[in-house]
């Protein structure tokens, strides 16, 4: 059980926003999702409208939509929800996109680890050729022809960002471009390319099946609209909920049924992690911004565990392109292991912060710009906890381990109370081979 | 990402089913590929994938004959198959078992599965079993956060592991191995 509440996609019969988008003038059409507001939905929160009038003003060039789907983001599984119940939405997202811009082809960047849900795509994409979706003259429409194709990822996070998946696309290693030239003007093989997320795709065709004006009305000034949340960690009910943009984060997590938490990690490992005293705010762009994902940590787990899995993955999917990002982190990882044993000084840990801050302007991309965020928020949030951490939960040696389970098994024996995570922690210590 | 090497990395010997391939068969191969894909560099990563499908891992022979077929430097094709998990990991088990170890999967338990798995299979992360049937590999996150623990068995997903279900994968693909391999004499 996946989906948790109302989402406005299972509501939308098929085809219906294309039909009205495709009678438009593309300029209307354009102009239409400018004054919805939709931003995208992968987590950057570009206005998709604005991204598309740049790439429709570029004349007489091939030009492409991509549909990115390169969820890779740690927490977020919306967008396999949406492949996975709602394709036709997406396709039908990337076809008004191209009647809008001018393009012919398209191309769904499907990551790897979601193969399974490649049969299903491409009998979708199968059925909308033979009903005339997709193809020449759609939809009876002289002249707009446009077809889709899917592109497997091959198992690297960076491509989510959208010039790397241009990289990829191109059959290049997957490091981000300088920008400028953006994608709109200079993207897939030197043409004016949109590159959109999948969930932005699908709005975009309920914004012309329900209309403007429902879209705009629900939200905030700066993040009109509605949002998927993939919420996951330590709540009652994990899964996908609809929200308007601008909810309280209390909101999300009182539905979701998180008892009382430590922490929640909003937009994931590259997102902000936010303690108890801000629970009140507001998920938007003005706010805390995120691209859906809400990890939720109880009362019971360590945020050095946390920071220490997220810096793991981003030491292990940094392109390396950029020094900063590459070692920057690698030596955070290094850093919360230190106050893991607390071997890490006080002197060291501004040291670090100031490394993080450094990463979040020197690095190209939003990978290494966002990936210092959680260990940055948990040394300003957390700090005591943190430099506390090796004396409250000692790391030990597996002998010091193999003992003091020996004595817990004694003192079950005698009938006595047995003290709680005797063990745990050398647990996590020896999967550090992962 | 940046430093490995496909032939460097092998842990593991080859299986009795050896996937040692004549290069002037794989050479036929890549270019029936290259005929049915084209040799334009954008089907580089598809034309790599096929192969990777194929066979264990992409070797050296198979890069710099890509490369030629392309017109583009081996160290080139070397780059990209450098940069892809999914290109450079060298799978010698009819298997690859890809255990996500992110942030949720974590929380929910993955370590105990990781345990059942190391047990059930004898080898450790990144080995492959003698009898060739099962390589164990690490995932970054599969998108299952809300069903976690989750791994990929070759391409399918399967969620909410527990150490019981651990046993049922593996017996499932040993059935699989066993149907597939009378169906073929």
């Amino acid at each position: 059980m996946t989906i948790r509440n109302n989402i406005t996609f299972a509501s939308i019969p098929k085809n219906e926003g294309m039909g009205f988008a495709l009678q438009k003038n593309p300029k209307l059409v354009i102009q239409d999702v400018i004054e919805s507001g939709l931003k995208g939905c992968g987590g950057a929160g570009f206005s998709t409208g604005v991204k598309w009038s740049y790439a429709a003003e570029v004349k007489g060039a091939t030009k492409y939509i991509i549909c990115n789907a390169d969820e890779g983001e740690p927490g977020t599984f919306k967008d396999r929800v949406i492949l996975a119940e709602w394709p036709d939405l997406v396709f039908e997202g990337m076809t008004i996109a191209a009647h809008a811009v001018g393009a012919s082809s398209g191309i769904v960047y499907l990551r790897g680890e979601y193969t399974y849900l490649r049969e299903g795509l491409e009998a979708c994409l199968e059925e909308r050729r033979k009903a005339g979706a997709l193809g020449e003259n759609i939809d009876g429409k002289e002249g707009f022809s446009f077809d889709i194709h899917i592109h497997m990822g091959s198992g690297a996070y960076v491509c989510g960002e959208e010039s790397a998946l241009i990289e990829s696309l191109e059959g290049k290693r997957g490091e981000p471009r300088n920008r400028p030239p953006f994608p709109v003007e200079c993207g897939y093989l030197g043409m004016p390319t949109v590159v959109n997320n999948v969930e932005s795709f699908a709005w975009v065709s309920a914004i012309f099946a329900k209309g403007v004006r429902w879209f705009n009305q629900a939200g905030t000034e700066q993040s009109p609209g509605y949002k998927l949340f993939s919420i996951s960690g330590d709540v009652e009910y994990p899964g996908v909920y609809e929200f308007p943009m601008g909810v309280k984060l209390s909101e999300i997590l009182k539905d979701a049924g998180a008892d009382n938490p430590k922490a929640v990690a909003v937009g994931g490992a590259s997102g902000t992690l936010v303690p108890p005293s801000n629970f009140e705010c507001k998920v938007c762009f003005e706010d805390v911004p995120t691209g859906g994902a809400i990890i939720v940590f109880g009362q019971k787990r360590s945020l050095l565990d946390v920071a220490e899995n997220f810096q793991e993955f981003f030491a292990d999917e940094s392109c390396g392109q950029c020094t900063i990002c590459r070692l920057g982190n690698a030596k955070l990882l290094e850093g919360v292991r230190m106050l893991k044993e607390g071997k890490c000084t006080e002197k060291h840990l501004d040291d670090l912060c100031s490394l993080g801050s450094s990463m979040q302007v020197a690095s190209k991309c939003g990978l290494g710009q966002t990936s210092p965020n959680v260990f940055l928020s948990i040394v300003q949030n957390f700090r005591e906890e943190a430099m506390e951490c090796a004396v409250n939960n000692p790391v030990l040696t597996s002998k010091e381990a193999s003992h003091n389970i020996f004595q817990s098994v004694v003192r079950l024996f005698r009938g006595e109370e047995v003290p709680e995570q005797t063990v745990s922690n050398h647990a996590t210590t020896t999967s550090k081979g992962a | 990402m940046f430093t490995h090497s496909p032939a460097q990395q092998r842990t593991t010997p080859l299986s009795s089913e050896a996937l040692v391939v004549e290069h002037d068969v794989l050479q036929k191969e890549i270019d029936e590929l290259i005929k049915l894909k084209g040799d334009s560099r954008g089907e580089l990563i598809p034309i790599l994938h096929e192969i990777r499908k194929r066979h264990a891992y992409i070797d050296c022979f198979a890069m710099q004959y890509v490369a030629d077929r392309l017109g583009i430097s081996a160290a080139e094709v070397y780059g990209v198959v450098s940069f892809y998990s999914f290109l450079k990991e060298e799978n010698l088990g009819k298997f690859t078992i890809r255990l996500c170890r992110t942030i949720s999967c974590d929380m929910a338990g993955k370590q105990l599965i990781a345990q059942q798995l190391e047990k059930e299979l004898g080898i450790k992360f990144g080995e492959t079993t003698t009898d060739g049937l099962f390589t164990l590999e690490w995932a970054n996150c599969i998108g299952m956060c809300d069903q976690g623990p989750g791994l990929l068995v070759n391409e399918q997903v399967f969620t909410e592991v527990t150490p019981k279900k651990v046993r049922e994968i593996l017996d499932g693909c040993r059935k699989t191995y066993q149907e597939n391999k009378q169906g073929g004499s």
